[in-house]
C-alpha cells in the first residue's frame, strides 16, 4: 500500500444554477491573454448538448483518454509511444480553433466614432486571431446555452447513446436539460500526462494537481488530443500547452479554487482523498468499462482507519492533511453517501472531479397518477432526464449508482419535509434507500446547508518542509524563468513574445 | 577571391558553430520557455497534414544523409567497397527523391504560412524567414544535382567531403584549399547552410534539439514532488 492524498472536488449538479460566474472568475484570472482567448479552464455546458470544443465526448471522433489493447494493458487512444510519435509532425486527433471557437471582440469604439447616419450604430464582432471582421460567430464556450440550437445537432450528444426513444426529447414538452461545469479532472491516472512526449505535464505527488512545466513544454501538441476531457489547450502565442491548474497557489494557501470560491450556488465543495497509489494502473485496466467506478471507489483508503494513518505517516502525509482528510466533503459525497460520481470513468482516466447527479421534476404523467411510487420516492424513470442519460455521463451507463444517488437525495427531502413540516422522523425511508438518521442529517448539513467551512476543507501546503527557505532568501519570486528578469527588456534575441503586447493588430475596415 | 573563400568556408563555419553552440546553450538555460515547436495546427490542420508530414520525413533523410555522407571518412567507404562514383550516385538518388517530397511539403507550408490569414496574422518575422531560408537552400540542393550529373567521377564530392572533415578536425587550410575548386553552386549551397546554423539559436529550428526519444523509453506517468 502506498498512500497518496489528493485534493478532488465535487459538483452538486442538484444546485448548479448555470450562472457561469465558475467561467467567468476563472476566465479573468488565468485566461485572459492574448493566445488563450478561446480558452477556458472552467465553462459551463448545458447538457444535451455537443459542448466544446464540438462532440468532445465521441471519443471515436477525438480518440482521447485510454483504450485496453488485447493484452488487456491500456495505451492511450490516440496511439501506444510510437504510433504516437509517428504523427507528431502532424496531429490527426487534434482539434481545430473552429472546434472550439474563433475567439472575438467587439468593435465599441465605433458606437463613439460612428457619424450621423440613418440607422443606429453597432458593434459588429472581430476576430482576435486575424484582427479581420467576422461576420458571424458559429460556436462558442456555452453555445448550446438552455437549450440553443436545434436538437438535431444537440442529439449527437454522446450520452444519448441507449437512451431510449432519443427523439422525443426534442419536443417541447418532453425536453429535458441541466448544467455541467466543467474543468481538468486531476485525473489519477491521466491520459495527458501519458501523451506528453517531453515529459512536461506531471502530477503532483503532495496534492495531486496536474501541471505543465511551462518551460519543459515544446508544444508537441499530443497532451490536447490525449486528454477525453478535451481540457487542455494550446495558446497560439507561446506554442505552449495550458490546462486548469487548480489554482495551486491558493490551494497550497489552504484557500478554494477560484471557481470554487465564486460560485453563488454554493455547489463545489475541495476536500482531501486518501488513496492506494499501487493500484492505479490495476484499477484503470479492470476490463469491464461499467466496473470502473466500483474500482475507483475500491482505491480510496478510509482516513479513519488506524491502519492507513501509520501508512501514510510513513509516506510523509503530514497531520493536517490526514485530519483534512477524515474531514473531507469529497469523501463523504463520493465515498461515503455514494452520491458524487465520476465524470465518463469509461475514459479509464480515474477522474478526481465527482458530479453529484441532478433531480428533475416528474413528469406530468405521474402527476397523473400513471407512474408508480415507492413509499415517497417516485420511481425514477418518471423524472425528466432519463437515468440512461446521467448514467451514461457518470457511470459508464451503469444506471444503479445514480439511482442510488438520486434515492437518496429525495430520501433526504423526505426524510427533513417529515422531520419539520410534520414533527415526525420518518426511518423507513432512510431504511429503504440504506442510510442512517445521522447519515442524513450529515447529507443535509453539507449539501444543503453548505456552509463556507464544510465545503473547503484544504490543508495549507508545508513549503517549509519541501523548500529550504535558505536559500530561497532574496530570490526573485515569480519570473519568466530567465533569472530575475522581469521579462520586460525591449529585444529579445530568442523571439520570446511580451505576454503585455498584443500581437494581433485589428485591421483597417472600410464599410 | 581567395580572401572571400577563406572567409566562409575557414573562418564562417568556426563562427556559425560557436553561434549555434553558444547561443544554443544560452537560450536553454535562460529563455526556456521559447524553446518550443511553434506548431499552428491548432490554427489550420488541413494544410499542415498535407505538407508538414512530408517536409519533415524529407528533411531528417537529407540531412541523415549530409551527415553519414560528408563525414564519414572515404578510408571507411572503400572497407565496404563503395566507390566514389557509386556512392555520388547514391547521393543523387536519395537526396533527389527525399529533397522532392521535402519540396513537395515545403512548397505547401510556405504557401500556407504566406496565404493563410489566421497562420499569416500569427507568424513571427522569423517564422516566416525560416521557411524561406530552407526553401533557397533546398532549391540550391536539388539545382547542385544536376551539376554533379555532369560528371559522375566523385571526384567533386571527395572534394567536399574533405572540407567538412577538415572544418571538424580544425584544418581550415586544408578544407579551404580543397573547397575552392567545386562549383559554385556547392559553394553557395555550404555558405548557407552554414548560416542556417548560425539562425538556429534564435529561431523555432531548436525544436530539432528536443527530438523526444526519451519517451519511448519512460513510464506513462510522471509524478513529481515539490522536494
Amino acid at each position: 500500500m502506498k498512500v497518496r492524498a489528493q485534493i478532488g472536488m465535487v459538483l452538486n449538479l442538484d444546485k448548479c444554477i448555470g450562472c457561469h460566474t465558475c467561467s467567468i472568475t476563472c476566465k479573468n484570472v488565468w485566461t485572459s491573454r492574448e493566445g488563450v482567448e478561446y480558452a477556458w479552464f472552467n465553462n459551463v455546458e448545458t447538457k444535451p448538448g455537443i459542448g466544446y470544443p464540438k462532440e468532445w465526448e465521441n471519443q471515436s471522433k477525438w480518440n482521447g483518454g485510454w483504450k485496453r489493447n488485447s493484452k488487456g494493458v491500456l495505451e492511450p487512444k490516440q496511439g501506444n509511444k510510437r504510433r504516437l510519435l509517428a504523427n507528431i509532425f502532424a496531429n490527426p486527433d487534434l482539434p481545430e480553433i473552429d472546434d472550439y471557437y474563433e475567439p472575438f471582440d467587439f468593435d465599441y469604439q465605433h458606437l463613439h466614432n460612428a457619424p450621423d447616419s440613418k440607422h443606429q450604430p453597432v458593434a459588429r464582432p472581430r476576430s482576435l486571431i486575424t484582427g479581420q471582421r467576422m461576420e458571424k460567430i458559429n460556436w462558442g464556450p456555452n453555445w448550446e446555452e438552455i437549450l440553443g440550437t436545434e436538437f438535431s445537432e444537440r442529439k449527437k450528444d454522446k450520452n444519448f447513446d441507449d437512451v431510449v426513444q432519443k427523439d422525443i426529447y426534442g419536443q417541447f414538452e418532453k425536453t429535458f436539460m441541466m448544467y455541467l461545469p466543467r474543468l481538468c479532472e486531476h485525473c489519477i491516472n491521466p491520459a495527458c500526462v501519458a501523451s506528453c512526449p517531453s515529459g512536461a505535464i506531471y502530477k503532483r505527488e503532495e496534492d495531486g494537481i496536474v501541471l505543465i512545466d511551462q518551460d519543459k513544454c515544446r508544444g508537441w501538441r499530443m497532451c490536447v488530443s490525449g486528454c477525453p476531457y478535451k481540457k487542455i489547450y494550446y495558446n497560439w502565442k507561446s506554442g505552449k500547452s495550458e490546462k486548469c491548474i487548480f489554482c495551486f497557489p491558493r490551494i497550497e494557501a489552504g484557500q478554494p479554487t477560484v471557481c470554487a470560491e465564486t460560485c453563488v450556488g454554493r455547489i463545489r465543495y475541495l476536500g482531501v482523498l486518501l488513496y492506494d497509489a499501487d493500484r492505479i494502473e490495476e484499477v484503470a485496466s479492470v476490463a469491464n468499462e461499467q466496473d470502473l467506478y466500483p474500482a475507483q471507489l475500491s482505491m480510496f483508503l478510509d482516513p479513519n482507519d488506524p491502519e492507513v494513518i501509520e501508512a501514510a505517516r510513513k509516506e510523509g502525509i503530514p497531520e493536517n492533511w490526514l485530519e483534512s482528510a477524515r474531514q473531507s466533503p469529497v469523501y463523504k459525497m463520493a465515498i461515503d453517501w455514494k452520491v458524487a460520481l465520476p465524470l465518463h470513468p469509461e475514459y479509464r482516466t480515474l477522474p478526481m472531479v465527482w458530479y453529484i447527479p441532478p433531480l428533475s421534476p416528474i413528469q406530468s404523467a405521474t402527476e397523473a397518477g400513471h407512474v408508480g411510487m415507492n413509499g415517497v420516492i417516485p420511481d425514477l424513470k418518471s423524472l425528466r432526464i432519463p437515468m440512461r442519460y446521467l448514467a451514461n455521463l457518470l457511470t459508464a451507463g451503469d444506471e444503479k449508482p445514480v439511482v442510488r444517488a438520486l434515492e437518496r437525495m429525495i430520501a433526504m427531502r423526505a426524510f427533513k419535509r417529515s422531520q419539520q413540516v410534520d414533527g415526525v422522523e420518518d426511518l423507513d425511508v432512510l431504511q429503504q434507500v440504506g442510510l442512517s438518521a445521522d447519515q442524513v442529517e450529515q447529507m443535509y448539513r453539507y449539501m444543503a446547508i453548505a456552509n463556507y467551512e464544510d465545503r473547503f476543507v484544504i490543508p495549507t501546503s508545508h513549503k517549509s518542509y519541501a523548500e529550504n527557505a535558505y536559500d530561497i532568501k532574496n530570490g526573485c519570486g515569480f519570473s519568466f524563468g530567465n533569472g530575475c528578469s522581469d521579462g520586460n527588456n525591449g529585444v529579445n534575441l530568442f523571439g520570446a513574445k511580451k505576454a503585455t503586447v498584443k500581437q494581433i493588430i485589428p485591421v483597417e475596415i472600410k464599410e | 577571391m581567395n580572401y572571400l573563400n577563406t572567409f566562409f568556408f575557414g573562418i564562417y563555419p568556426y563562427i556559425a558553430l560557436a553561434v549555434f553552440v553558444i547561443g544554443s546553450v544560452i537560450r536553454y538555460d535562460r529563455e526556456q520557455y521559447t524553446w518550443k515547436t511553434g506548431s499552428s495546427q491548432l490554427l489550420e490542420s488541413k494544410k499542415l497534414k498535407q505538407g508538414s508530414r512530408a517536409f519533415h520525413i524529407g528533411i531528417i533523410m537529407v540531412l541523415l544523409g549530409h551527415f553519414v555522407g560528408l563525414l564519414t571518412p572515404a578510408e571507411i567507404w572503400h572497407v565496404f567497397g563503395i566507390e566514389a562514383g557509386h556512392k555520388q550516385l547514391i547521393a543523387m538518388t536519395l537526396g533527389g527523391v527525399f529533397g522532392l517530397i521535402c519540396f513537395y511539403g515545403l512548397t505547401i507550408l510556405i504557401k500556407r504560412r504566406l496565404f493563410e490569414p489566421r497562420i499569416r496574422a500569427t507568424s513571427s518575422n522569423m517564422d516566416i524567414a525560416i521557411l524561406l531560408l530552407l526553401y533557397v537552400q533546398l532549391i540550391l540542393g536539388l539545382l547542385s544535382i544536376f551539376v554533379s550529373a555532369n560528371h559522375l567521377d566523385g571526384a567533386e564530392m571527395l572534394l567536399l567531403m574533405s572540407w567538412a572533415q577538415n572544418i571538424v578536425t580544425f584544418d581550415l587550410t586544408e578544407a579551404t584549399a580543397a573547397i575552392t575548386q567545386v562549383h559554385w553552386i556547392y559553394k553557395l549551397h555550404v555558405a548557407l547552410g552554414m548560416t542556417l546554423f548560425v539562425v538556429f539559436p534564435f529561431s523555432r529550428l531548436v525544436h530539432i534539439a528536443s527530438v523526444p526519444v526519451q519517451y519511448l523509453s519512460r513510464n506513462y506517468q510522471v509524478v513529481r514532488s515539490k522536494s
